[in-house]
């Protein structure tokens, strides 16, 4: 039987009392939100809080909504919202197709937005997500507000810029037009983790890609992202010839590690095959040939 | 802590560590047995209840979580007769051992209180989150659809009924 080590148990009912329960437990306290990442942890012993602050009463950051010229996405908002959202449907079909392959779906009735990125787990996939999508994170502390972008959001395996009295409150989207995305994700078995996966959205501009974003989780790639080929595709004409280059890069430009899941060579291998099928799905939805 | 849950509709409260899954409340605070558990790893569903009338893995969620909010389990399915869900599993053989049965049947019944007419795609991606070892799923899905025709019959004659 799986017990966690002993704790104390508080609940916060707003975001000024979350982070004045983490102000006042010190470093030993953890937030705990779908608790889908952290208990599992804490029944291993892997972790061991003094403290747990429970943020499941903050609805009020459970929303996915546009704001200006963005889609926002509450911290509280549960993966089910996220796969189940017409808006997200309508602008990037990337988080459905990537959510339909998280765990599942009584899983992804608990799991959250903000307990998925904060986890970061070299493995996420909505890490990838937010990278592709060149997101930015908003943090507040006891000081104020600040915004992050996901690709700094990230400062390495299970860790990230959030501070230890800090709270993430929202994931914010910029919406692009004329824009296709899509993701791609190779497990072994249904609701497993990936493999490898990759997930792009492209804009096009007549027949040139005005720009793109291309993100990569479980193989090691920096900011799960692969800057070097989108600077080879933007601008560049949105032809196979040049999604086939770029996939090589992605392949090329990412450090997988051989696991139990696969050796080097595949990994790198599924990299390139996934990275291709994204970005020709990518730009076929963003012509409005594919839905 | 104490802890008040809405279990099945009736107030039950108790004095508990902190650190007590919501599983572990129910079987050995309370008795309710059916939620069974399982993996302990939040992989096999066995322990699926609904908090809040949404299913959930028990094993990975604190009773503490639990406080002041509503649960069902199995042992809430039963009216005066069998959840339609249940008289599914019986009429066609939806279990052998029966491990995963309390949890299928509380993932199939929030399915088909949102899907009244599910095919059976989506009835397999419903239960991916509960695994079988026994029945390889076939009968599992034809006791969901089961459900789900006698409750549309049901339905139909309500309405006929309403009508005359
Ligand atoms: C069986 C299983 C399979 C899974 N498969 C996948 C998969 O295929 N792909 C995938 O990407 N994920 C997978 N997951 C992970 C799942 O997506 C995450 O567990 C879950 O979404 C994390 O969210 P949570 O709300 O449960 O986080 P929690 O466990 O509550 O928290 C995780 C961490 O984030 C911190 N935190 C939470 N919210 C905030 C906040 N607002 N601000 C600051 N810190 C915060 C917590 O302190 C903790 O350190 C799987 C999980 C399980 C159990
Ligand atoms: S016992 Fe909870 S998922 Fe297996
Ligand atoms: S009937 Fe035995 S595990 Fe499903």
């Amino acid at each position: 039987m799986q017990v966690p080590a002993p704790f104390e148990y508080e609940r916060a009912t707003s975001v000024d009392e979350a982070i004045a329960l983490l102000t006042r437990h010190g470093a030993d306290a953890r937030l705990v939100a779908g608790g889908h990442s952290l208990l599992p942890m804490m029944k291993l012993r892997l972790a061991r809080p003094e403290t747990l602050i429970d943020i499941n009463g903050l609805s009020d950051l459970d929303y996915i909504r546009v704001d200006g010229d963005e889609i926002a996405l509450g911290a509280m908002t549960r993966h089910a919202a996220v796969l189940d959202s017409p808006l997200l449907a309508e602008h990037y079909r990337i988080f459905a197709e990537a959510e339909r392959v998280i765990a599942d779906p009584l899983v992804r009735n608990r799991g959250t937005v903000g307990g998925s990125l904060c986890q970061a787990d070299p493995s996420e996939d909505l890490s990838a997500v937010f990278s592709a999508l060149r997101g930015r994170a908003v943090i507040r502390a006891a000081s104020g507000t600040r915004s992050v972008d996901l690709r700094d959001f990230h400062r390495g395996p299970y860790e990230t810029a959030v501070g230890p009295a800090e709270i993430l409150l929202e994931v914010r989207v910029p919406i692009r037009p004329r824009t296709g995305s899509a993701y791609q994700k190779v497990e072994r078995r249904a609701g497993d983790w990936s493999i490898a996966a990759v997930g792009a959205f492209v804009q096009i501009d007549g027949d040139t890609i005005s720009d793109v974003g291309i993100g990569i989780t479980a193989v090691g790639a920096e900011h799960f992202a692969c800057v070097a080929a989108e600077d080879q595709l933007r601008g560049s004409p949105a032809t196979p010839e040049a999604v086939a280059a770029a996939a090589a890069t992605c392949a090329r430009s990412c450090h997988p590690s051989a696991d139990q899941r696969g050796p080097e060579d595949y990994k790198r291998h599924l990299v390139e095959v996934l990275a291709g099928r994204a970005l020709t799905q990518s730009i076929a939805r963003a012509r409005g040939e594919a839905s | 802590m104490h802890v008040n849950v809405t279990v099945n509709g009736a107030e039950t409260g108790a004095d508990i560590e902190a650190r007590l899954l919501l599983v572990h409340y129910l079987r050995n605070e309370l008795g309710l047995t059916g939620t069974h558990w399982g993996c302990d790893t939040s992989n096999c569903g066995a322990c699926t209840v609904w908090l809040d009338g949404v299913p959930v893995k028990s094993c990975t969620t604190l009773a503490g979580m639990a406080d002041g909010h509503e649960v069902r389990t199995v042992e809430g399915l039963e009216g005066t007769d069998l959840d339609p869900v249940q008289q599914g599993f019986v009429e066609e053989h939806g279990l052998q051992c029966g491990f995963c049965t309390p949890g299928m049947m509380m993932t199939a019944r929030a399915l088909l209180d949102r899907d009244p007419d599910p095919d059976e795609a989506t009835i397999r991606e419903a239960i991916s989150g509960n695994l079988c070892r026994c029945t390889g799923y076939e009968n599992i899905i034809r006791a969901v659809r089961w459900a789900a025709t006698h409750e549309a019959a049901a339905r139909a004659a309500d309405q006929e009924g309403a009508g005359v």
